[in-house]
């Protein structure tokens, strides 16, 4: 932990280049969006609805970097702060694009949450609303259910890693107010953001410890 | 509706099936197999989600915007012969508002050979796809919706042909 917040403390311009980079990925797309030629035509519900989507999508960028204490700035205790009430964002997000989706019409939502709907993406969209609403009550039950910190960790990473990879491919599929090209940049950070996660905290750091503590013994 | 769902459910296997599903769905003309040996034509199937934010008898109207062309024909099944004088009624999401908009909903009627077609305002992606809605309604012959999808948002035309069976 130390070393990593004397890495970015030696090094500030690349602190501020690290969040440039971050808020980059984050407002285009939403200034993007918000110039959409389709607006006009979009009730508020509808125009909210897109909204909380692509802020959905952007808070999932942050997630695994906040986890992980990746971000120069937060210390540890904070980080995991940002990283609850960005799931609680997320969680809000989710509701209201469903919520949103629903007021502007009934029958299209309700088929995307059966399965019965025509377009081809709506299988990743129950995907990432379960793997979501899923996540939420494991971690308000998280007391309760007394798991190992192990077991914790494979099933939150598990759904974790569910939910960006079906909500990614859901934005990606699907044609709103988003342009193409900032709504790729950003699938593709939050893809990277959390696979380069996964593997450095799930594989490659129980690797080297236990290579460390092998070689002390 | 019922083994629709179970189609669907079995379909659902994986990214490859998915997006073969929504090449089928794009070609309305795919679902009029062309390979009938005997009985001739067969009739269009209603196409899933075709009949949402359906309001029944749409006004018949000279037009409902400008710039974007429904179009099609009607056809009777088995021997294909066109049918004159059919209302067909349309509603899409356009620049002036989503499928529940009433001035987005309008009826034509056929000519003498079959083909119908309706001006509007240009369609836009709507729940991520663009695409219009047609239907027959009108007890003659049985009920067909159809919801064909856009190649790309940038289209100024979609077509959607039916086939109709007599009741």
């Amino acid at each position: 932990m130390t070393s990593r917040q004397t890495f970015f403390e030696d090094r500030p311009g690349l602190a501020w280049a690290v969040w440039g980079i971050l808020a980059a990925l984050v407002t285009v797309p939403v200034v993007v969006a918000l110039n959409s030629p389709w607006l006009p035509g979009r009730n508020p519900a509808y125009v909210m609805a897109g909204l909380a989507g692509i802020l959905g999508l952007a808070m999932l960028l942050f997630q695994p970097l906040l986890a992980a204490g990746y971000l120069p700035g937060p210390g540890p205790l904070l980080a995991r702060w940002l990283h609850r009430a960005l799931g609680v964002g997320i969680v809000v997000a989710v509701l209201l694009h469903v919520a949103g989706l629903y007021v502007t019409s009934p029958p299209d939502t309700v088929d995307a949450l059966l399965l019965v709907s025509p377009t081809p993406f709506s299988v990743y969209v129950v995907t990432a609303f379960w793997g979501v609403i899923v996540t939420a009550a494991l971690v308000a039950a998280r007391r309760r259910l007394g798991w190992r910190a192990s077991t914790w960790r494979v099933v939150h990473n598990a759904l974790a890693a569910m939910v960006v990879g079906s909500t990614v491919v859901h934005a990606l599929l699907i044609e709103g107010t988003m342009g193409p090209v900032s709504k790729q940049i950003l699938c593709a950070a939050v893809v990277v953001a959390t696979a380069a996660t996964l593997v450095h905290l799930r594989l490659v750091r129980p690797w080297r410890m236990r290579r460390r503590r092998s070689r002390d013994v | 509706m019922g083994s629709e769902f179970i189609t669907r459910r079995s379909l659902v296997t994986g990214a490859a099936a998915l997006g073969g599903m929504a090449l089928i769905g794009e070609g309305v003309t795919g679902l009029v197999r062309p390979a009938v040996a005997a009985g001739g034509l067969r009739p269009t199937r209603t196409m899933r989600g075709g009949s949402n934010n359906y309001r029944p008898n749409a006004p018949l109207v000279d037009r409902l915007g400008s710039g974007f062309h429904v179009h099609g024909t009607v056809r009777q099944a088995g021997g294909g012969e066109p049918l004159s004088n059919v209302r067909i009624q349309i509603w899409a999401a356009t620049t002036r508002g989503g499928e529940r908009e009433p001035s987005n909903h309008g009826s034509v009627m056929t000519a003498a050979d079959g083909s119908f077609v309706l001006e509007m305002d240009q369609i836009v992606p709507n729940f991520g796809q663009p695409h219009a809605h047609l239907a027959y309604d009108d007890g003659r012959f049985e009920t067909v919706f159809l919801r064909p999808v856009m190649g790309s948002a940038s289209d100024t035309s979609v077509r959607a042909d039916f086939v109709l069976a007599p009741v």
